[in-house]
């Protein structure tokens, strides 16, 4: 089978690839800038033709416990929201994290605190990657720059939710969900018809009973659980580390970016080479677990960093932490819904390493 | 080659449209493409605008301070993107409502009256492709047929006995954009 080609969305190329990759269910409730995605599935109506479900919850608490619901049963289970939406998950993704399930949770980000705006923003980032539940949890994070790998990134999800029981967010924001571009989509998968050993499906004559569940009072077997989950992250900290070096070979200066800012940044190091400064581009793809030894390592070779994100700055600290003295690392970023423009990111950057 | 275009205007005017018509025109000329609207309060009630880069490689950004190319439809947006366009640069506009025309001179300006000839053609909703029309006869970066194959890509089904209509307003708009 061939892929296809089509004009989309990045939030319609989500919908679209989850139905693709053979997803079970969605359960979401709208919210502005990624409400395309529960339109588009409702429209495409998948019941029909895969047999997925796709369901419209009365709240954002009910959906992410439907997708607890259904990740306990071992099928491939997701939502999507926005930032406040995201906020009010929060609870049911730490009870997720705590009982190992596999999910795919997509965050469509918009400016905040609070209801913030409607427009970009990445100052989710902490929430995302350092948290946002209590509990020593991680999710791992992938941080789409393209329409391309907001579809990409479905399948994906999915494949490392299972490997590894453990949910997967998206975390992408409102200019690439609603940006079109060229995506080529991968042909139908066939949905799961086995379901995983650890799956509460019913319970046969033939094995113990499988207890999903994020509670236990013995705190030294607790403590033994806590244990195997550092092992976990661990691991995937060792496995799943992914990156996109832009021109990094002969860069003196360094930018540092993510998502809808990468894309800022691919352009910036064009306008700053043009002017004789020689920039690079490192764009972290896995937020957790984030590359801190590729940074570390080009902190040996160039001047300084710069971090630019469209937040107050906060992947900045996992720059700092990367880089750990050996140059100077600064973050630079609009907020509020505003996009940085790539001339603004060479000014900044040449206000910061070169004036004088 | 790479073409960075901002079109603003009044939110249905078709602005959008006309970008997503572009957006498919280059998919179906195998370029790369990007769409990227405004999507927030401007969009209810007030001034829409589209940013779209067509180009032969990679895109990288989709958000852009400066352009190739303007289109302007309205004076709001004449007055937030005039000062946008690269030196050398081209704007094109259309003078319906206008009370302060374009004046800067390190770039090329062009008069498209679309608002009135679609008035004339009694097809007001063919005014975007009056503009369009009037952009690739400056800008031929597209073929016509590729445009219209885009056209097919776009409009839905039950909309494709409208696309000679499209077409002849596609051409008028080549033949009436002018030089200021």
């Amino acid at each position: 089978m061939e892929k296809e080609l089509r004009l989309m969305k990045g939030n319609e190329a989500i919908a679209e690839a989850a139905i693709r990759a053979g997803a079970d269910g969605y359960f979401g409730y709208p919210i502005t800038p990624q409400s395309e995605i529960l339109e588009y599935l409702m429209e495409a109506n998948p019941m029909n033709t895969t047999g997925m479900v796709v369901l419209q919850a009365e709240s954002e608490l009910a959906a992410i416990n439907m997708v607890y619901g259904g990740a306990a049963c071992g099928k491939r289970v997701m939502t999507s929201s926005s930032s406040p939406g995201i906020s009010l998950k929060q609870e049911g993704i730490t009870y997720i994290a705590g009982a190992e399930l596999p999910c795919l949770i997509v965050n469509v980000v918009r400016g905040g605190p609070g209801l913030g705006t409607i427009q970009p923003a990445q100052s989710d980032y902490f929430q995302a990657v350092k948290g946002g539940g209590h509990g020593d949890y991680h999710l791992i994070v992938l941080a789409p720059a393209s329409v391309q790998e907001m579809a990409d990134f479905v399948d994906l999800s999915f494949e490392l939710a299972f490997k590894y029981r453990n949910p997967v967010m998206i975390l992408s924001d409102g200019a690439i969900g609603q940006m079109m571009e060229k995506v080529w989509l991968s042909p139908q998968k066939e949905r799961s018809k086995v379901a995983p050993d650890w799956a509460t499906t019913g319970k046969p004559t033939t094995r113990k009973h499988n207890i999903i569940t994020s509670l236990e009072l013995d705190p030294n077997v607790q403590e033994a659980f806590n244990e195997k989950l550092v092992r976990k992250y661990n691991k995937i900290r060792e496995e799943e580390v992914r990156f996109e070096e832009f021109q990094c070979e002969d860069a003196e200066y360094l930018l540092v970016a993510y998502g809808t800012s990468a894309r800022v940044c691919q352009k910036s190091v064009q306008l700053a080479r043009q002017q004789g400064i020689k920039v690079g581009l490192l764009r972290p793809i896995t937020l957790f677990p984030f590359p801190y030894k590729k940074i570390g390592a080009l902190a040996g070779r160039v001047k300084g960093m710069l971090s630019v994100e469209m937040s107050a700055g906060q992947m900045v600290e996992d720059v700092l932490l990367s880089v750990n003295g050996k140059v100077p690392v600064f973050h630079f970023g609009r907020m509020g819904g505003i996009v940085t423009t790539p001339e603004e990111v060479v000014e900044n950057l040449k206000s910061k390493f070169l004036k004088g | 080659m790479t073409e960075e275009i901002i079109i603003a205007g009044f939110g249905g005017q078709g602005v959008l449209s006309m970008g997503k018509i572009m957006a498919y025109s280059g998919v179906m000329q195998d370029m790369e493409v990007s769409w990227m609207p405004s999507y927030g309060p401007e969009m209810r009630g007030g001034t829409a605008n589209v940013t779209v880069i067509i180009s032969s490689g990679r895109i990288s950004s989709p958000i852009l301070r400066n352009f190739d190319t303007a289109v302007i439809l309205n004076q709001q947006s004449l007055d937030k993107f005039e000062n946008s366009v690269k030196p050398g640069g081209v704007l094109i506009y259309d003078s319906n409502g206008l009370t302060r025309f374009p004046v800067r001179k390190d770039i090329t300006v062009y008069r498209i009256d679309a608002t009135e000839e679609s008035r004339k053609m009694n097809s007001p909703k063919t005014f975007n492709m009056i503009v369009l029309g009037g952009f690739l006869k400056v800008k031929p970066i597209i073929k016509l047929e590729n445009v219209i194959k885009g056209l097919k890509k776009s409009l839905p089904e039950r909309y494709h006995n409208l696309i000679p209509m499209n077409e002849d307003a596609l051409k008028r708009g080549m033949e009436i954009i002018k030089k200021v």
